[in-house]
């Protein structure tokens, strides 16, 4: 085999394997706006479930689920680029900073629904809020923090030593130097970090079941210590615990919860190429 | 000229260093340094990379300082002051003694927004029209107000580097200190890139006191008044530039500047 032969061979192989991982993703995002494309119309997002949640729309747990991510961003953003923050500018590196960012890591890999329990014990019954948007927002913000903590890290770290020095050398103090050329300069990275973090927040059915999510209930949630219905919940109690429930309502409510994610992943991604051809270092 | 200087500043020293050492953990950088440089002076640091002369530039505003695990021993004397008092505040010092570096290092933004940099982060400026006056001082002190009047809002980095590097001293220059430091400033440029940074200098000697680390010996010798020879980590020579030139008193001075070591 000739180098030529071997180079044609490795390209194939990996583009096949590229195709193997990208054709069921597609797959399952046009099979679902297929099955659920037809439920899809003003009703059926405008207004609250009939019937024992057989008929009528999915109204609040759109709501909710918008209302949760908004929780989450507002329980992780300062947290996490605080962390963020210290870690990448000021944190030396010692037996304890290791273990932290040790600790970050692995809480990034912990299943959703550890952080629904610990939600639970916590904020639900410890702090005594009960299931409510608010103990469910600490609990997705809590789940969030560590992919935040560390894209954002990353983000600080990537902006070039030499910038930090041109500012300390003019007389800037440190924190002069982080707000006005770290941070700016980072910040495409932090945001897409951010949305990406909440994206996943908002498809995540595990740390509100236990937290927040109502089974059903077919009005707005008056206050953030009201419960309230979210979507990936919602789904999840119309796939398994209702019996004869039409498909056409769980593909709906599928797609809707998907166009949700899909619109906060692409906004990311535009946030990112655009902030990115700005700055040009 | 010269004696009307000496004669208003005393003995004219700017900064004076005296046994001045430093060191990267156990490793001695700099080995009691003893030297002065004149008010209003070009002073060139000249000798092989690893020499000194940079950590040297950089304990003149104590940048060294960002660098974990590094020590410094004696005394540098700004105007009588020694900088390395505990009570110094190390902002302000840099404020006074600005920096120049390698390669032309603008921030992302407009020309404006570099050159107001400083003076918005130390409060100069109300802002406003005094703003635009500092920044327009700034560039006409950095030869580059007439390029560049008409694109302030334009992006630094769309300047050439010669240019973006006139941006940089125009950004020193205006919070207004009283020592320039330049670290190399014009190995990344071309040779009249390099030419305009070197008239430029001579101008700006006029009103400041300019240390520069230089590898190019003929920048030494055209655009300094005095000349100091770093050889690992001590100071072997330290005469004005005419005589260490022509006739170099040391024999280590001479191979380097002969280019026979280094």
């Amino acid at each position: 085999m000739t180098r030529q032969q071997a180079h044609q061979l490795a390209v194939g192989l990996i583009s096949a394997v590229a195709a193997l991982v990208v054709i069921p993703i597609v797959l399952v995002i046009l099979f679902i706006i297929v099955r659920g494309i037809g439920t899809l119309d003003w009703e059926f997002i405008t207004t609250v479930p009939r019937s024992g949640m057989k008929e009528g729309g999915i109204m609040p747990a759109i709501l909710g689920t918008v209302i949760l991510t908004f929780g989450t961003a507002i329980a992780c953003i300062p947290l996490a680029i605080g962390a963020a923050i210290y870690l990448a500018e000021y944190a030396r590196d010692t037996r304890l900073t290791r273990w932290v960012r040790l600790a970050i890591v692995n809480l990034a890999g912990i299943p959703s629904i550890v952080y629904g329990l610990f939600g639970l014990g916590a904020f639900v019954l410890f702090l005594n809020l009960g299931t409510s948007i608010i103990a469910g927002s600490l609990t997705l913000g809590i789940m969030t923090l560590p992919v935040v903590i560390s894209t954002a890290e990353e983000a600080i770290l990537a902006v070039p030593q030499r910038f930090r020095m041109v500012s300390l050398s003019l007389g800037a103090t440190r924190w002069q130097t982080i707000r006005s050329q770290v941070l700016p300069q980072a910040m495409p990275g932090i945001i897409t970090g951010v949305i990406l973090g909440l994206s996943r927040a908002a498809g995540e059915t595990a740390p509100i079941l236990f937290t927040v999510s109502a089974f059903y209930l077919p009005r707005l949630p008056h206050s953030i210590f009201d419960q309230t219905m979210a979507l990936p919940y919602h789904l999840y109690v119309i796939s398994t615990q209702v019996p004869d429930m039409p498909l056409s309502i769980q593909y709906g409510t599928a797609l809707v919860l998907m166009l949700i994610v899909l619109s906060l992943t692409l906004i990311a991604s535009i946030v990112r190429t655009k902030m990115r051809r700005r700055r040009e270092w | 000229m010269d004696n009307q200087i000496l004669a208003s500043t005393g003995d004219g020293n700017k900064i004076e260093v005296q046994d001045f050492s430093f060191y990267y953990g156990d490793f001695p950088a700099l080995k009691s340094l003893n030297l002065s440089m004149k008010r209003n002076r070009i002073t060139a640091l000249i000798g092989p990379s690893g020499c000194g002369k940079s950590t040297f530039l950089r304990s003149l505003n104590r940048m060294n300082e960002t660098i974990r695990n590094t020590r410094a021993e004696g005394v540098i004397l700004l105007d009588g002051k020694n900088i390395y008092d505990p009570a110094v505040d190390v902002t302000e010092l840099r404020q006074h003694v600005g920096m120049v570096f390698q390669r032309p290092n603008p921030f992302p933004q407009s020309i404006y927004d570099n050159v107001a940099f400083g003076p918005r982060v130390l409060g100069l400026a109300g802002g406003g029209s005094r703003l635009d006056q500092i920044v327009q001082e700034s560039l006409e002190g950095a030869g580059l107000w007439h390029e560049v009047k008409h694109r302030l809002r334009t992006p630094a980095l769309d300047l050439s580097p010669g240019q973006q590097q006139r941006v940089c001293i125009a950004r020193t220059i205006a919070v207004k200190p009283e020592v320039i430091l330049m670290d190399e400033p014009c190995s990344a440029l071309d040779p009249v890139a390099t030419l305009h940074i070197e008239d430029l200098m001579r101008r700006l000697a006029e009103q400041y006191t300019i240390v520069i680390v230089t590898h190019n010996m003929q920048q030494a010798a055209r655009a300094s008044h005095w000349t100091g020879f770093f050889w690992l980590g001590e100071l072997i020579e330290f005469r004005q530039t005419g005589e260490i030139f022509r006739s170099p008193q040391e024999k280590l001075t001479e191979a380097y500047i002969t280019g026979r070591r280094g």
